[in-house]
């Protein structure tokens, strides 16, 4: 009997043991863990405050200099730096109109080259060409810039005669800007291209539209706020470049409306005047941090717009 | 279906339409037809721009990377004799008596101070030989199509305008080109101290970038409550910086890590700070920077593949007791990894060719030294470039694009690694 009380109260005790063992039990480092990843997380939110941050508080600095004015900033017409003359018009002239050419040649080209992969192309076709353009996507901007310079310039002075076009230009920057942000767009859009169900495409091959009326007035207004938004976005990404117009637009900061002059961009300026050894606490160096400032700021409201579009229009098919 | 059988029965019984409305009905058929082809051929002829433009790319480097060229010698090789032995015939003693004989002996000692001559190569005494005796200098270069399709032309020009030199078929990208240092004489510089430069920085770059992109996607995907504002702000910030010049990161990387943070990227916390006076524009600097740039890519393609690991796996995992991190360690990690190396290979071989924001921070242009660790100065192969395409003279062009060459080469292998990878990750999928 009392043998019997032990084996009970043995086996009671070991399985006291196993249930104590299958406890939820305290886990440090699972918690450890979990606050590393926060961490990591945190750190791109840590990598915007010091944008703005570091942005901010330089043109601040530029701000605060007694030869320069915000209002002459953003409204003055000449930027000269040796002349004390910080007028950005210039600057944000070139970068728009390098931009605005860039869209002219990204724009139809891209949405076309989606189309035609999307709505048109076989599938062997597509898998063809879809690493051309992911090649066209991985090649550096510097290597566009010598295009621009190298292949460009001279095919614009060829056709156009070189006493319009001269050495530096802006359309040729704006073209082959075109050409870099032509993956992005084509890439974008062919995605929501591809989004819009079968179904309606087969309606409106059922009520005998042709592919081109079925692309055309089914397809594309379906994927339109996808489209709007790549556009949109290829826009920010054409105003925040810098390599193509660093070599190929000029180093004049010079407000013209003739895309065949030279032209300097506010990336352009920023890549200019950085280059090299250039020294803190001087007027340069906070000069291009408000230029910084006025770029991220246009980016950043393109790109909010872009995704505000993508979020309010987007149709959602099942 | 049976309604719509029902309403053309219905509709038999009714008169036929009139025969206007089929009148105007073929010709319009036959409109819309010719348009539609139109319209197909332009989209045709886009997508064919495109691909002429990648090639015209590809062909407009290749064009100034080989080619013809006219090299000036101020002796002719033939003539460089020692002991009646030709140069190229010449052994390593030969060439050390050649060099003895023919240079002034305070260069000879200068040469000898840099290396013993005896315990040179012969291969570097050949190069040594030609480089101080024969002197070769290209005076002028031709393009490749001119030299491939019209030779004849080519020939003519240089008979008459270089008579004095020989013509000779160029490539600028050689073995020589990738491992000798920069100098300031285009034809003598290479691009190995940028090559070594980029690799340092890339290394940087990807011990930064990799470890916390990875750690950032899983805790978006795995821990965070999408609910809660803070990951509501951490998703929209990440898709946000996405979209942020790349201009702006260098600019960030100036004023934080290279003026701010001096003491730590010169390294002279560490007691390290090569060179006269601490400078943060290392690459240190530079890797960080476009750590910082690649983040949010990173991230976003890390989500996606983590995001594509079954859900039922977590369950199987959680079902026998596993912990959060044992099932994300164990089992979605594995699961999401082919993923997570196809975007990181895509999100550095973009980092390797951005040249904006290390331009920005002061990757110097100019640095005929190797890089020794992350706090030395550097230049990378993308600065190389854009200084050589900045400046007027032919030659610096003919290296820009052999350059250009060597990290397209170089992105290239990278990218078909990834779409490699890819593929097989589909496939098993």
């Amino acid at each position: 009997m009392a043998i019997a009380a032990e084996t009970v109260s043995a086996s009671g005790r070991a399985r006291a043991e196993v249930r104590a063992s299958l406890r939820r039990r305290s886990r440090p480092t699972e918690s450890v863990i979990q606050g590393l990843l926060f961490l990591c997380g945190a750190i791109s939110i840590l990598t915007t405050i010091g944008i703005v941050f570091v942005l901010t508080r330089e043109s601040l600095r530029f701000f605060a200099d007694p030869d320069v004015s915000v209002w002459k900033f953003l409204t003055g017409t000449t930027w000269q730096p040796h002349l004390k003359q910080f007028g950005i018009l210039p600057l944000v002239n070139a970068t728009l109109g390098t931009s605005a050419i860039a869209m002219v040649v990204a724009l139809p080209l891209g949405l076309a080259v989606a189309i035609y992969l999307s709505e048109y192309a076989s599938s062997p076709m597509r898998n063809a060409l879809k690493p051309v353009l992911e090649v066209l996507a991985g090649i550096p901007t510097v290597v566009f810039g010598y295009f621009a310079l190298m292949f460009m310039t001279p095919l614009l002075r060829l056709i156009l005669g070189a006493d319009l076009v001269s050495g530096y230009n802006m359309a040729s920057a704006g073209i082959v800007i075109g050409i870099l942000i032509l993956p992005l767009v084509t890439s974008m859009s062919e995605d929501a291209l591809h989004a819009v169900p079968r179904s309606l495409r087969e309606a409106s091959f059922a009520l005998g539209a042709t592919r081109l009326e079925t692309s055309m007035h089914v397809v594309l207004p379906a994927a339109l706020s996808g489209i709007a938004a790549a556009f949109i976005l290829a826009i920010s990404r054409a105003i925040g470049e810098t390599m193509v117009v660093a070599i190929a637009s000029g180093a004049s900061p010079n407000l013209t409306f003739n895309p065949f002059q030279p032209a300097e961009t506010m990336t352009g300026h920023i890549a200019r005047i950085s280059s090299g050894d250039l020294s803190f606490n001087t007027i340069d160096y906070d000069s291009i941090f408000a230029i910084g400032l006025m770029l991220f700021l246009m980016t950043l409201g393109l790109n909010a717009v872009s995704q505000r579009i993508v979020r309010r229009f987007r149709e959602q098919y099942e | 279906m049976i309604d719509a059988m029902s309403s053309a029965g219905r509709n038999d019984a009714q008169p036929p339409p009139s025969l206007g409305a089929t009148e105007g009905f073929e010709p319009r058929v036959d409109a819309r037809r010719r348009r539609a082809d139109l319209w197909r051929q332009g989209f045709r002829a886009s997508t064919l721009v495109a691909i002429l433009v990648l090639a015209a790319l590809l062909i407009n480097v290749a064009n100034s990377a080989f080619g013809y060229t006219a090299v000036q010698v101020k002796r002719d090789p033939a003539t460089v004799l020692y002991q009646g032995v030709a140069l190229d015939q010449l052994d390593a003693a030969g060439l050390v008596g050649l060099l003895e004989s023919e240079l002034k002996p305070g260069v000879v000692r200068r040469l000898n101070g840099e290396a013993p001559l005896a315990s040179r190569s012969v291969r570097d005494l050949h190069a040594l030989a030609t480089e101080r005796i024969v002197q070769p200098k290209v005076v002028r270069t031709w393009s490749l199509l001119d030299s491939v399709f019209r030779r004849g032309a080519v020939r003519r020009a240089h008979a008459a305008e270089f008579p004095n030199t020989a013509l000779v078929f160029r490539s600028w990208l050689t073995a020589d080109f990738l491992l000798s240092p920069q100098d300031p004489d285009p034809e003598k510089s290479g691009v190995s101290t940028a090559i070594k430069g980029s690799l340092w920085m890339i290394l940087i770059t990807i011990l930064f970038a990799f470890p916390v992109g990875v750690g950032a996607a899983i805790y978006l995907e795995e821990y965070a409550d999408k609910r809660s504002r803070i990951n509501q702000l951490i998703q929209t910030n990440i898709n946000n910086l996405a979209g942020v010049p790349s201009i702006i990161y260098g600019m960030l990387g100036l004023a934080i890590l290279v003026r701010f943070l001096q003491p730590f990227t010169s390294g002279a916390i560490f007691g390290m700070a090569g060179g006269d006076s601490p400078n943060g524009r290392t690459i240190l600097s530079g890797g960080l920077t476009l750590g910082l740039l690649i983040l949010p890519v990173l991230i976003i393609n890390g989500q996606e593949a983590i995001r594509a690991v079954p859900q039922s796996l977590r369950q199987a995992s959680f079902g026998l007791g596993g912990t959060k991190w044992q099932t994300i360690w164990h089992h979605v990690l594995p699961g999401a990894l082919p993923g997570i190396l196809t975007g990181a290979i895509l999100a550095v071989s973009r980092a390797i060719g951005e040249t904006a924001p290390i331009l920005v921070i002061g990757a110097s242009t100019y640095v005929a030294l190797d890089p020794s660790g992350p706090f030395s100065k550097f230049t990378a192969l993308p600065i190389q470039i854009y200084q050589w395409t900045s400046r007027p003279s032919d030659v610096f062009r003919n290296i820009a694009a052999a350059a250009i060459l060597a990290l397209l080469i170089l992105l290239l292998t990278l990218n078909a690694s990834a779409i490699f990878l890819r593929n097989r990750y589909r496939a098993k999928g």
